[in-house]
């Protein structure tokens, strides 16, 4: 083994800077390289999950509710041959089992809703993670659900929703994050064109 | 010298195991082993990071003072551990989405370091790279071995695919054993495979 450079003072202190130098361009140069596919995939997700919750289109019209901030709700209007066939809403909750939940949920003209789809969530492995389409078939019950009629609330909480089986917090959150949707469409529904 | 190479390789998978035996960096592997697909994703991550850092810094290992050696560890580790979010994050983006939590605590996995201060420190960059390599498939194999038998019993399935050997409610889902997927039936598998492989071992 060679010699140790000493622990000296200025040793320390220009060999650290030497070595985080070197550490921060090689993070840089990697951020940069990969900033453009990140953003892509990023993208592709996106929009996998509207095609999901919405009928086939030709052109997407987006616009936020409130413009910005972390809160707001982000609004896909979708239409084939300058007529809308729905909107595909990216909406969230903070009421998950841990932590927040997005979801984008489709609404056809009249606000009944199309399909749902899970973005991003951390529920339980094995029970709350059923609210996604590839882990169960629970979130089929929205689907063709007018929520004037149907009540987005459990049944537990004298809704129309059947709960996942010991995941009530999580479906509550599902609920609590369809309803804001709804809500968010229609307060929205007066300024359309 | 091919021959203690090749041991100094293997003995991270079974002798040396980091979960196992060393039982190094058990935060990620109770907590990604919810399926044996998390479990190689995560295990295969920490390896990228384990070979790279050890090369690292056995290349650099006289140039760093002795007083400030873990810092300059912990500035290449997490380095590297930002690499690869940032490459799963472009490349693998539904398991980042599982597993994005916990990549970035790859950092703070005690193996890496262990690795990086036990070994890499005092031997040359052929026998870390060997090193890391070895401790970081011991330790994807462990975590893939712990999400496989955690996903047959708790979800019913292996790497996604549904095996059918659980009854059926009258909703369509299969009834399984569901505190395998949670935290505790995390410590219950990982004690039952840390005595099958001390009987391995013992052999």
């Amino acid at each position: 083994m060679g010699k140790k450079p000493e622990s000296t003072f200025v040793n320390m202190v220009l060999r650290l800077l030497v070595i985080v130098s070197v550490a921060g361009l090689a993070l840089g140069l990697v951020y940069t390289q990969t900033y453009d596919v990140i953003q892509a995939a990023k993208k592709a997700k996106l929009e996998a999950a509207i095609g999901e919750v919405v009928p086939a289109f030709d052109t997407l019209m987006t616009y936020s509710l409130p413009p910005v901030g972390k809160d707001s709700i982000t609004f896909y209007k979708a239409y084939k041959n300058d007529v809308l066939v729905g909107t595909a809403i990216d909406t969230y909750t903070a009421k998950g089992y841990s932590g927040r939940i997005k979801i984008m949920i489709g609404f056809d003209p009249q606000g009944v809703i199309i399909n749902t789809a899970v973005i991003e969530h951390k529920e339980t492995p094995g029970l709350g993670d059923k609210m996604d389409k590839s882990k169960g078939r629970w979130p089929e019950q929205f689907k063709g659900k007018d929520p004037k009629t149907f009540v987005l609330k459990v049944t537990k909480d004298k809704g129309d929703v059947d709960a996942i089986t010991a995941a009530t917090i999580s479906s509550r959150a599902f609920c609590d994050a369809a309803q804001r949707a709804y809500d968010a469409l229609i307060e929205e529904g007066g300024n359309d064109e | 010298m091919m021959n203690s190479q090749l041991k100094n390789f293997t003995k991270g998978l079974l002798l040396e195991n980091p979960v196992f035996v060393l039982l190094l960096g058990l935060c990620p592997t109770l907590g990604v082993t919810t399926s044996a697909l998390n479990g190689l994703g995560m295990g295969l991550a920490t390896t990228f990071v384990l070979v790279m850092s050890n090369l690292s810094v056995s290349l650099i290992k006289n140039f760093i003072p002795d007083k400030v050696r873990i810092p300059a560890f912990i500035v290449i580790i997490a380095s590297f551990v930002t690499i690869v979010d940032l490459l799963m994050q472009g490349y693998m983006q539904a398991l980042h989405g599982q597993l994005g939590l916990f990549i970035p605590l790859i950092v703070v996995n005690c193996l890496v370091l262990g690795r990086a201060e036990a070994y890499a420190s005092k031997n040359n960059v052929l026998s870390s790279v060997i090193d890391g390599l070895g401790m970081g498939l011991g330790f994807s194999l462990a975590l893939t071995v712990l999400g496989g038998v955690r996903e047959i019993l708790g979800s019913g399935a292996l790497f996604g695919i549904p095996l059918h050997i659980f009854p059926v409610d009258d909703k369509g889902n299969s009834i399984t054993m569901i505190v395998f997927v949670l935290a505790p039936g995390a410590f219950i598998v990982l004690g039952y495979l840390i005595a099958i492989s001390k009987k391995i071992n013992k052999q």
